[in-house]
């Protein structure tokens, strides 16, 4: 692989432009195809199989196809899932941590300045606004996962009407069964409708009993991937 | 340092450092492979690597692979099976098979 042609390809991963690595087996030539902006990178003059690639994305995952000039491997990078944490909270700090660890990228949201300080998540993305003007800021989509934290339901409500609003893959929010019976109460109120409702993941992550944050991370992470994993390719 | 992108950024530093890089890439499984295919792992001339092409199982014979695309510049590929439990060789002790690219980073 050319120096070049590596830099071009972490180049459009930081831009998060989704972008597939075409590979001609077993010659080895070598292009950046762009087929959600239909251009590609191309060294040589044959077409490159610019469908498929485009499959690959949305599949996310990787596949050899056969061409009129033989055998291409396609790997696609898709830009990392988004995991948005509402709740700058104890348990938020180990979530943090092993998300971003599991390859997700992490924004955290609290417009408590105490919460959201730079000493308690350092390095960390921190968004110091109001669930609703970030979550509209962020605009999470179907790679996104949305989960609150706050057990505030000034803060958690809001920003679970937003998430409900988009097609954010994952939308989870803690709390006891009695806690998020009373959440869906006001929800319900405030007009949104039960198949929406439905798609709160509460009480929130797999149930294996966790007890610490750091359990309680765990859980929730488990989860978020079991949705991710297990969503229909569409 | 863990996900495949960060492999690639690996090779790329690796490289701007002047050192000799391969780029090992998973093509294709068969049964129960350990990491999918599209897997990076990045190798130096020293052996140093980063990432993963299977559970650590043919890791090994990876590097000393590399280490001849590095020298002569051409591109490989190869393929590992199951293991005889018996023997020492190289493969995969989960049943799987897998096929794996190696190039230069020029």
């Amino acid at each position: 692989m050319r120096i070049d042609l590596l830099e071009q390809l972490l180049g459009a991963i930081r831009e998060r432009r989704p972008v597939v690595l075409a590979t001609r087996m077993p010659g080895g030539e070598q292009a950046l195809l762009f087929p959600m902006e239909r251009t590609a990178t191309t060294p040589d003059e044959r077409p490159w199989p610019m469908d498929a690639a485009r499959r690959s994305l949305v599949d996310d995952r990787s596949t050899t196809v056969t061409d009129a000039a033989g055998d291409v491997f396609l790997r696609p990078y898709n830009p990392p899932v988004r995991l948005v944490i509402v709740g700058a909270v104890h348990i938020a700090a180990p979530l943090v941590g092993m998300a971003s660890t599991a390859g997700l990228e992490v924004t955290v949201v609290d417009p408590r300045d105490a919460f959201a300080s730079e000493e308690r998540f350092p390095g960390r993305q921190v968004v110091r606004s109001w669930p609703e003007e970030a979550l509209a800021e962020l605009r999470p989509d179907h790679r996104t996962a949305v989960v609150t934290l706050t057990h505030d339901a000034k803060l958690d409500d809001p920003a679970l009407v937003a998430a409900l609003g988009t097609s954010a893959f994952y939308v989870g929010s803690l709390g006891s069964r009695r806690t998020h019976a009373k959440r869906l109460e006001r929800l319900r109120e405030q007009g949104v409708d039960a198949a929406a409702l439905d798609r709160i993941q509460a009480p929130i992550g797999l149930d294996i009993g966790a007890r610490t944050p750091a359990e309680i991370a765990v859980a929730i992470l488990a989860q978020v991937v079991a949705h991710l994993r297990a969503a229909p390719e569409s | 340092m863990n996900t495949d992108v960060d492999v690639l950024a690996a090779a790329a530093a690796w490289r701007a450092e002047g050192r000799g890089v391969a780029l090992a890439t998973v093509v294709r499984t068969w049964g129960s492979a350990p990491r999918e295919s599209g897997s990076h792992m990045a190798v130096d001339e020293s052996g140093t690597f980063c990432g993963s092409v299977s559970g650590g199982c043919v890791e090994a014979a990876v590097v000393e692979a590399a280490a001849e695309v590095i020298r002569t510049g051409d591109s490989r590929s190869l393929a590992f099976g199951v293991t005889d439990e018996m023997a020492w060789e190289v493969g995969l002790a989960c049943g799987g098979k897998v096929s794996i690219w190696v190039e230069r980073v020029e």
